[in-house]
């Protein structure tokens, strides 16, 4: 006797545990086998651009803050640099220096919630995400010394960042360094060699390097598919041609290197964080720019960082007046949705939410 | 090493014999093409081996009021340089441009979104659609005309 079964549509999201933020997910199944899936969002949608039109150029710094909100320091960063591509401003060395250490501290946050997470999703619920909570809680800390928040910060500003550094920084951050060295060691013993997460992320959902291409996928997304890349590398900005870093990849694109690419650059971020101790020096952290900003007409800007999650740019254009006439955002997160459909048909319903997990996006970009 | 940007008049020169009648104008660091001619420009740049396109950074669409214009930023790994290739479009109503959708997928979410924020249409898209807001949502939020 034969059982007759028919493909079944289920909705996932847009309220769900684990697709990371307001994110809906249009699936249809063949038992386990993902047959078909569509991604819908916008559910965090807040017009973004358009209120960067309605205020100046200084303002808008805290509406970067609120795009990838767990790595607000680095959108700062592309955010201050193309304003100060419009202006044509230069930031002094110590100003340089702590965007580029604090936009390392940050990514160390954001990957490990990325990783977090991805454990997570595995069905580790609570203590392997804790142990990465932890240690980023300790960077929530630093920033809180920094400029009094922890989550939107908008320290930096155009022409550098706001505050020095308060005397009780450096030794915090000393002993953060310490500290996580250990923890990190911990860490990786526990994920890295793990047999679990091995066999169930390994050959899961590759990612060939031409659909990465094609799809304008960037970020370790794109370097676990094997592309050296990475805009620091090839753009340098602030600090970044001043410091000593490896650019990791994987030829395997797979869920499993992936969340390898993460945890790799992690130790590149420290590499470079302890390089700015040594190297920064006392000076003025910002450039004698006035409050309000106004460029020429007609000239745009387009900054770009190589951000957590991948290439992020603010595409800007001034007419003469206070606000950018047009403040586009160019979104990694986004962009790296595109090839959702391509990593989830074909394969099982267990592992889509780790997949989505591995490509780590963040809704507050995606909607912006 | 930094990225070569690509000169506006060596591209208006290659794009020219390439494309006839393609050209608009250029400037130092930009090339503007005819909007009719948007695929088949980017198409040229991606597959011709001396320019070879491989990755669409973003696509971005303002609102000039006398007109549109599109931003196409452009760039490649295996050459290590990149291109801004701009069009304008004029109108304000039931305005459209060739998609590159069959060229770079990137395109895909980029374009809807023009479509829904900017109220730009890309024919030849497969799935011209708002992205953000909802089907039925009244006019086009990033206009600079739109006041909500």
């Amino acid at each position: 006797m034969t059982i007759r079964t028919e493909p079944m549509t289920v909705n996932i999201g847009p309220q769900h545990p684990s697709t990371h933020g307001v994110f809906r997910l249009r699936v249809t199944f063949d038992g386990e086998e993902i047959l078909q899936v569509e991604p819908i969002f916008g559910y965090l949608h807040r017009g973004t651009e358009k209120l960067a039109e309605e205020r100046n150029y200084t303002q808008v710094v805290t509406l970067t803050d609120r795009l990838d909100y767990v790595s607000s320091m680095i959108n700062n960063q592309a955010y201050c640099l193309a304003v100060e591509q419009l202006l044509g401003a230069e930031v002094p060395l110590r100003g340089k220096y702590l965007r580029t250490l604090t936009a390392e501290l940050q990514r160390i946050a954001a990957h490990l919630m990325g990783i977090g997470f991805i454990i997570q999703d595995l069905g580790a619920l609570g203590t392997p995400l804790m142990y990465c909570f932890r240690s980023r809680e300790r960077i929530l800390d630093l920033f809180e010394m920094l400029c009094g928040a922890r989550i939107t910060v908008s320290y930096m500003r155009p022409g550098g960042v706001y505050f020095d550094t308060p005397p009780e920084f450096w030794p915090a951050l000393d002993q953060f360094l310490v500290d996580f060295e250990e923890e990190f060691k911990e860490l990786e013993q526990l994920l890295l060699e793990n047999e679990i997460i091995m066999v169930r992320t390994r050959g899961v959902s590759p990612l060939p390097l031409d659909v990465a291409i094609n799809c304008s996928v960037s970020g370790p997304v794109l370097r676990a598919s094997g592309l050296q890349w990475d805009w620091r590398k090839e753009e340098p900005y602030d600090a970044y041609d001043q410091v000593e870093f490896d650019v990791p990849t994987s030829p395997d694109g797979d869920n499993y290197a992936r969340f390898w690419v993460r945890i790799q650059e992690i130790r590149q971020s420290m590499r470079i964080v302890r390089q700015c101790i040594a190297q920064i020096e006392p000076g003025p952290v910002r450039a004698e720019v006035p409050l309000v900003l106004r460029p020429e007409p007609g000239a745009e800007a387009y900054g770009r960082v190589e951000a957590s999650k991948g290439e992020l740019a603010f595409y800007l254009i001034s007419d003469g007046g206070i606000s950018p006439y047009r403040c586009k955002i160019r979104s990694p997160s986004l962009l790296n949705l595109t090839v959702t459909e391509h990593l989830l048909v074909g394969f099982n319903l267990a592992d889509m939410i780790v997949t989505l997990g591995s490509v780590d996006i963040n809704m507050g970009e995606v909607d912006r | 090493m930094a990225l070569t940007q690509l000169m506006g008049a060596e591209l208006a020169q290659r794009v020219d014999e390439a494309v006839p009648g393609a050209v608009d104008e250029w400037s130092d660091d930009t090339l503007w093409v005819k909007p009719a001619s948007i695929s088949d420009v980017a198409g040229f740049l991606q597959s011709h081996g001396d320019f070879d396109m491989q990755y669409l950074n973003s696509i971005s669409a303002i609102d000039y009021i006398g007109h549109f214009e599109l931003v196409y930023h452009l760039t490649s790994f295996r050459k290590g340089h990149k291109a801004t290739v701009k069009s304008r479009l004029a109108g304000r109503e039931e305005i459209s441009a060739p998609s590159v959708f069959h060229l770079w997928r990137g395109a895909d979410f980029q374009e809807r979104e023009i479509w829904d924020l900017m109220g730009i249409r890309f024919d030849g898209h497969p799935n011209m659609k708002r992205i953000m807001l909802w089907e039925g949502f009244e006019g086009h939020p990033l206009r600079k005309d739109y006041t909500g």
